[in-house]
């Protein structure tokens, strides 16, 4: 391999570990994540020319450090940055004299999550600033992750980025009466980060799940960095039960198997020992949330790899717990399903009826529930209208195809 | 608001139309895309169109007219059929092309209608 390559493979590796939290570094100083990121990206540049001249540095991230934040005394001192940063850049640049001992610094991501996912913040905004800062992933990839158009989430990115500065939000940890909610907020962004949203806990949709090692990766920093937080420890192993069937989701030919079909061999074990050590380390901290309740849904369907029977009833359970305490129209519709497998058809038919949401009329998992059921109580012209809006809502042609089959 | 879905579609497709047995199932998912969308009360017109082959196109250049046989450009994808929807922002209207079925044999082009005040009375 040539120099360069080296080089830039080096840069790459510093990107990956450590991108997040130099610009979580940087910001919680400006509190301009837009000007962070275009300083980091110079020195990055600079980085990619000096390193095959001097060779990489033994403390790669204290030199790109260094460099960021003299791109931002430049700005600063060329009256590119907004005069309102200017108290706050003064700060920072003082706390730079003072201070030049950048081989180490502290990891100040958390703050920077709760930052991206602050209420002041556009909601469907969240977990694509989430994504873009604290991974380094580019617009265009979270763009198609998320079916928006790319240039409006370039939008979305800068102005969420312009209230961050202009509004001051503060980066920091929120205080113990904010917390509860100001939590739920993040987890909900990285959860929505997964891409599957709370609609479709099955992931059915591989293509969906384009960024779904990077949610994993946001909610494991995540629950690292906050360990007595039961709901983060719920949220990774809500993350790694739904991973871990990735790659079952499909045949060999590429066909679409449901959860109860899949060849439980394709589960990945390591994700599933993951999944299980963080929902026990949930449990011992003794407070129950709805992703603790996702995930032990999620852990008693993983009891047929073990060789024993899907705990019906325990399911039902869960689903009763979790509609109390979130009625999703996804935890709705599952529900009405485990009724259905466990009560019978007309049972599960009953609960699908009580579901009162406009929504439902473009809810695909609804309408394939509900051509289920209705076969399954014995009336195919029903199943057969019910299934006909199932394949007209489903965006994965393998789903199509196995709804017709059926 | 309301957006023009476009559906390009590539000549496999409109190969499988002329296949008696073959189109059924190609006919079955559009018929369902249709119904989906007319079940969520979002249509608001929308007609299929007959193979790129039978198209005719015109230009007028310098006073004279040019008429050749074909679409009005040579791609890969031709268009083939279009729907107006009615629905709240470009996301919704997204996520309705992803439904097509050709999003995953073609494409999709979303695109906003002018609204009515834009043109001159």
């Amino acid at each position: 391999m040539a120099a360069a390559e080296v080089v830039a493979e080096g840069a790459a590796a510093v990107a990956r570990g450590s991108y997040g939290r130099l610009i979580a570094f940087l910001a919680a100083r400006s509190h301009d994540i837009a000007g962070a990121e275009d300083a980091l990206g110079d020195a990055f540049a600079a980085a990619l020319v000096r390193w095959p001249l001097d060779g990489v540095p033994d403390a790669p991230e204290a030199w790109l450090l260094t460099a960021a934040r003299r791109r931002l005394n430049d700005a600063w001192r060329h009256g590119r940055v907004a005069e309102a940063a200017e108290p706050t850049l003064r700060l920072l640049f003082d706390e730079l004299v003072e201070d030049d001992d950048t081989a180490s610094f502290p990891d100040e991501r958390l703050k920077l999550m709760f930052v991206c996912a602050h209420p002041a913040i556009d909601a469907p905004a969240r977990p694509a600033l989430m994504l873009q800062t604290v991974l380094g992933l580019d617009a265009a990839r979270i763009a198609a992750a998320f079916l928006v158009a790319p240039a409006a989430l370039s939008q979305r990115l800068v102005r969420a980025k312009n209230k961050i500065r202009a509004a001051g939000i503060a980066f920091e940890v929120p205080a113990a009466d904010e917390w509860p909610e100001r939590l739920a907020d993040v987890l909900e962004a990285i959860y929505a980060a997964y891409g599957t949203g709370w609609d479709d806990v099955a992931g059915a949709d591989p293509q969906k799940s384009g960024l779904a090692l990077e949610a994993l990766d946001l909610a494991s920093t995540l629950a690292r960095l906050l360990p007595e937080a039961a709901e983060a420890w719920g949220l990774l192993a809500l993350l790694a039960f739904c991973q871990s069937r990735a790659s079952a989701r499909r045949g060999v030919d590429g066909a679409y198997v449901p959860l109860d079909h899949q060849d439980t061999s394709r589960w990945d074990a390591d994700l599933l020992r993951i999944a299980e050590a963080a929902l026990q380390r949930a449990a011992a901290l003794g407070r129950l949330g709805p992703y603790q309740l996702e995930a032990a849904i999620q852990s008693a369907h993983t009891q047929r790899c073990l060789g024993r029977v899907v705990p019906g009833e325990a399911i039902v359970a869960l689903y009763d717990a979790l509609v109390g305490v979130q009625p999703t129209l996804g935890a709705q519709v599952s529900r009405a399903s485990a009724i259905g497998a466990v009560h019978g058809a007309e049972a599960g038919l009953a609960a699908l009826r009580a579901i009162d949401d406009k929504a439902l009329r473009a809810y695909q998992p609804y309408w394939a529930v509900l051509a289920h059921l209705e076969a399954a109580a014995g009336r195919p012209t029903q199943a057969q209208a019910a299934s006909e809006r199932a394949i007209g809502l489903a965006s994965d042609p393998a789903v199509r195809a196995f709804l017709a089959r059926r | 608001m309301d957006y023009m879905l476009l559906f390009y579609e590539p000549k496999t497709d409109f190969d499988v139309r002329k296949d008696e047995a073959a189109s059924q199932a190609y006919w079955a998912g559009w018929m369902a895309y249709v119904g989906a969308i007319q079940g969520a009360g979002i249509m608001k017109s929308g007609e299929g169109l007959q193979d790129a082959a039978t198209a005719t196109t015109l230009r007028m250049a310098g006073g004279k007219r040019h008429v050749q046989d074909g679409p009005f450009a040579d791609t890969k994808e031709q268009l083939g059929g279009f729907f107006v929807i009615d629905v709240p922002d470009l996301d919704t209207a997204l996520v309705w092309a992803s439904r097509a079925p050709c999003a995953s044999t073609g494409g999709v082009e979303v695109r906003p209608v002018l609204p009515p005040h834009s043109m001159p009375a």
